[in-house]
């Protein structure tokens, strides 16, 4: 990286001087570490002393108290909590899983509910999504899930519209009002790097335990991306279709109604898409403060080492994001068509009324046969003992057991535990300074000046070693994911076959939620710090890959072809042409793979950890509220500065390439 | 209404383009030119122009891509409000209008057609051009009615349903110029309607536009770059270059007389005998003898006439009433292209 970025940034005088300053840092910071190797760096230089950390969580604490008893905040969410939201997640819940509630609906068949999906399938997506929709249902059905499965549908389906109206909302305001923009703008990028933990025990604290805090926590979460993509696509309307649309005599509101938001339609469904994603994700996560459904479910039983358990609950939350997940981008691509004149109207709607006739007869059969209606555990197909068994004999063969066991020594011993005590022997001032050296090389000053403020906080906090730690766990995973994620990437973008595989293949993974990945590191290396890194490694793998390809496949073909037209080999093509090219996309991915490693890494904690993680889920069985975001921002902090870092390095590099 | 009265009318407009432009129009030193304009941070993107375009005419404003043609039509519609001067539509200053003023000028006077065509992607053909009527509030039936009736004369009959992804280029542009006539406007704008298509389709949209407005006769502002089009379509046309208007006279004149060396060199490469009439080249003075030719030929219509005759003067004629006469050397000239 270092002789790329001097290469980028000789063109011009400043940015020669910022390698210099990062040089300068770099040796200063290399200084630091060797006084303290030599024992004669005094104790205040190797870590703040305690007595010089400021309370920032009683001040947290102080302030957040304030607004929720003495400005009266906790009294408005209270009643938001116990009065429409839980008459909404009352409603869904009776209607999918039968909760004995006010209102009392009957609970819908299981069956009715597949036969609804599948017809939904196919008016967007043709038959395949049809199998895809209906059989993840019959599939949740038959394995004896229906009910977790419901339990987590029935917050998604009232978070999802809430997210969706307040992100449509806020992204329209954000797009009409250049304040609101400039307001959201700072507060947005801190959420998305906030740890879901911080979103959780505010939840918890202003909107009870259990499905309402759930559903709080979601939305939130589910939020910026929506106001993000309706911002876009606002933007993106042609301008010749506003004038006309004004030439049309539109006042402000039908230009609103009628041009901007359906003009922007395909982007707003994108942001749909996401959010879906993103309160799935969530919903299962809410599991650690006692939301019941699939995620609780997936906990208890990681939880005790149930592995058969564990992986048919695992599939179903993935053919359910897969589904919903399909069955949304399809709906981004669906454009309306036309029927010809003088179709009769029963051939217009014949989706609907096909819909419509299915979830009757299924409904009315349920009514007559029992098992239409619901699968009693007794009456499942669910092999969890078989499969546990099955997988725990294969991880008992001995050239099985040999080989993740040594993988895991290698691994504990030679790699991840020296690396870590490294950096933990670090003293604070040189470790901030390397960080800053970093990101001056990288981005030049401004990042430089945020990298020295977000660290220099981070150590202000008191929670230094924890960070580090964290800090290990990202690093250590995120590269070794870039040494197996890379080759990957370049081998598949040799071919078109190749690449539309990786790329479908990646697409399906970046769906699952977070949470999925435990379940194969847990698998094969128990509960341990090596199932920490292979977890985060498998989730930050993804975006790596799928960026390298994206990169490498974008790469004119003019220039292959003059590298060609030049007798370059393969090797000096790749070299010579085809990588540096890609290089600031595949930056893109990298910086991705860091902000998956940080979230990831939280919830690692699950397992078992020193980080902030850890300290981040205790704080989620009390109320302690200033220490849950201090330790959240901490994270959030770490986080941004490598964003920050990495995506003006890659916007330079880009502008410069001419891309 | 007076007859007479100009429909749009604009005396030295300026619209300039970046920060704060109306104070910076204020203290800028008169006489500065494009270039000075810019060397100072603003684009000058109309510069200090007046010009009138009366009732029925078809003024056509020509220019080359950057030249302010597209934002002068913006001006006088307001899709941009201007920096300096006055535009006067129908005697109305429309820089004082209300946003609601505004709008209704839009919903009653003014249709306008766009490049690429500006359709709403979500609509059908019938339901983008029942929008500018949907938008002022008719009812159902009396919009339906009155856009198949615009759909009819554009010829998408059959294809009401259609989405405009579902249709040719060609096919787009009549629903825009379909939606640019539901509402019956006075004054019709035109944004390059046919440079998005190719030649052929170009050829025949120019004879329907044509067509049109034998049917229609509005008063109309056609932005073009193609200068061939310009003179099959144009009573006046306006050459812009830099925001400023270089010429604003009749096809005839800007072939014969071309104000500038620029509009000279636009006129270089042009058939002029199509272009010229012979009542152009009609000389006052003079009687002429013999039979008297038609002072709407183009002397390209002449061409045999000229070649065979043997008078020095020919008298032309509008109707019954005798312009003068025509010297045969000055049209044979003109025939083959001597300057």
């Amino acid at each position: 990286m270092a002789v790329l970025s001097t290469n980028a940034l000789a063109n011009s005088g400043t940015q020669v001087t910022a390698t210099k300053v990062a040089l300068w840092l770099a040796c200063a910071a290399v200084l630091l570490t060797a006084l303290q190797y030599a024992g004669l760096l005094p104790a205040w230089l190797h870590r703040l002393p305690e007595a010089w950390i400021p309370p920032f969580a009683v001040w947290l604490d102080a302030a957040f108290n304030f607004v929720r008893t003495d400005l009266g905040l906790e009294k408005l969410t209270r009643w938001f909590a116990e009065g429409p939201l839980q008459f909404m997640l009352d409603t869904t819940a009776n209607l999918l899983y039968g909760k004995r509630r006010w209102p009392r609906f009957e609970q819908i068949p299981w069956s009715a509910i597949a036969a609804s999906a599948a017809v939904l399938g196919y008016y967007l997506g043709g038959w395949r999504l049809a199998a895809l929709a209906g059989g993840t249902f019959v599939w949740t059905a038959l394995i004896g899930q229906w009910k977790d499965a419901m339990e987590t549908m029935s917050v998604l389906v009232v978070a999802a519209p809430m997210a969706f109206v307040i992100g449509i909302s806020l992204g329209i305001a954000a797009w009409k009002y250049a304040w609101v923009d400039r307001a959201i703008k700072p507060i947005l990028s801190v959420l998305q790097t906030l740890p879901f933990f911080t979103y959780l025990l505010p939840a918890v604290i202003f909107f009870k335990v259990g499905p309402t805090a759930g559903a709080v926590a979601t939305i939130i979460y589910a939020i910026p991306p929506m106001i993000l993509m309706t911002t876009l696509g606002l933007k993106k309307v042609s301008p010749e279709v506003v004038e006309a649309g004004k030439m049309s005599g539109c006042t402000r509101w039908q230009m609103l109604r009628h041009v901007y938001v359906p003009a922007a339609r395909t982007e707003i469904l994108v942001g749909v898409n996401q959010v879906i994603m993103l309160c799935l994700a969530m919903v299962v996560l809410t599991a650690f403060i006692g939301m019941p459904g699939l995620g609780a479910k997936l906990l208890a039983m990681m939880g005790s080492f149930k592995l058969g358990r564990s992986f048919e609950i695992g599939v179903t939350i993935v053919l359910l994001a897969v589904t919903l997940d399909r069955l949304s981008k399809a709906w981004v691509v669906k454009l309306p068509e036309h029927f010809e004149k003088g179709t009769p109207w029963w051939q217009r709607h014949k989706f609907m009324l096909f819909g419509v006739a299915a979830f009757v007869f299924f409904t009315v059969l349920g009514q007559f046969v029992e098992w239409f209606a619901e699968i009693g555990r007794r009456q499942s197909f669910s092999q969890g003992k078989e499969i546990d068994t099955a997988i725990k004999t294969f991880l008992a063969y001995d050239i099985v057991k040999g080989t993740t066991e040594q993988i895991r020594y290698v691994l504990n011993v030679w790699v991840l535990n020296p690396f870590r005590d490294f950096l933990l022997s670090i003293p604070t001032f040189g470790f901030i300074l390397f960080v800053v050296a970093g990101a001056v090389a990288l981005g030049g000053k401004r990042p430089g000046i945020y990298a020295a403020v977000f660290f220099g906080l981070v150590a202000l906090t008191g929670w230094w070693d924890r960070s580090v730690i964290t800090l290990y766990s990202v690093i250590s995973a995120v590269i070794l994911a870039t040494l197996i994620g890379l080759p990957i990437g370049i081998l598949a973008a040799r071919s078109e076959t190749a690449s539309r595989r990786v790329l479908l293949a990646c697409d399906t993974a970046q769906t699952f939620p977070s949470f999925i990945y435990l379940i194969p590191a847990i698998m094969l290396f128990g509960i341990t710090a090596t199932s920490v890194v292979m977890s985060i490694l498998i989730f930050a793998m993804v975006p790596l890959v799928r960026y390298t390809v994206e990169g490498l496949r974008g790469v004119p073909p003019e220039m292959t072809e003059a590298a060609d037209m030049s007798g370059a080999t393969k090797l000096q093509k790749l070299w010579n042409v085809q990588l540096p090219l890609a290089l600031p996309t595949m930056a893109v991915g990298f910086n991705q793979a860091i902000m998956f490693a940080f979230f990831m890494v939280i919830i690692a904690a699950f397992i078992g950890t020193q980080d902030l993680g850890q300290e981040l889920q205790k704080t989620l069985a009390g109320t302690d509220l200033g220490k849950n975001f201090v330790l959240g921002i901490c994270v959030s902090l770490m986080a941004l500065t490598f964003d920050m870092a990495i995506m003006t390095w890659a916007e330079t590099k880009k502008k410069m390439l001419g891309l | 209404m007076d007859k007479n009265l100009p429909v749009i009318s604009c005396k030295s407009v300026w619209k300039i383009f970046g920060n704060n432009p109306e104070a910076y129009l204020k203290r800028m030193p008169a006489g500065h030119s494009f270039d000075e304009i810019r060397a100072d941070g603003y684009i000058a993107g109309v510069k200090d122009v007046s010009i009138e375009v009366s009732r029925g005419e078809m003024l056509v404003i020509m220019g080359l891509s950057g030249s302010g043609k597209s934002t002068l039509v913006r001006c006088f519609s307001r899709l941009h409000d201007i920096t300096g001067g006055t535009i006067e539509v129908e005697g109305q200053d429309i820089m004082s209008l209300s946003e609601k003023a505004l709008i209704d000028l839009r919903r009653n006077k003014m249709g306008m057609v766009f490049q690429s065509f500006g359709l709403l992607p979500h609509r059908t053909v019938l339901e983008n051009v029942a929008f500018p009527l949907q938008m002022r509030g008719q009812d159902k039936h009396a919009c339906r009615d009155r856009a198949l009736e615009v759909v009819k004369l554009v010829g998408l009959e059959g294809r009401e349903d259609y989405f405009p992804r579902e249709l040719s280029g060609g096919q787009q542009q009549r629903v825009g110029i379909a939606r640019s006539l539901a509402i019956e406007p006075d004054i019709w704008f035109l944004d390059e309607p046919f440079s998005a298509l190719d030649p052929l389709i170009r050829r025949e949209m120019q004879d329907e536009f044509l067509r049109l407005q034998e049917m229609l006769g509005k008063t109309i502002v056609f932005i073009t770059h193609d200068f061939d089009e310009a003179l099959r379509l144009a009573d006046r046309i306006a050459i812009m270059k830099d925001g400023a208007v270089e010429q604003c006279d009749t096809p005839d004149q800007i072939v014969m007389n071309p104000a500038t060396e620029y509009v000279r060199k636009f006129t270089e490469d042009i058939d002029k005998s199509r272009v010229v009439h012979a009542s152009i080249l009609a000389d006052q003075a003079k009687q002429g003898e013999g039979d008297a030719v038609s002072a709407h030929a183009t002397i390209h219509d002449l061409a045999s006439l000229l070649v065979g005759d043997v008078r020095d003067y020919i008298p032309v004629k509008d109707g019954d009433t005798l312009l003068g006469a025509m010297p045969r050397q000055k049209a044979l000239e003109v025939l083959v292209g001597a300057d």
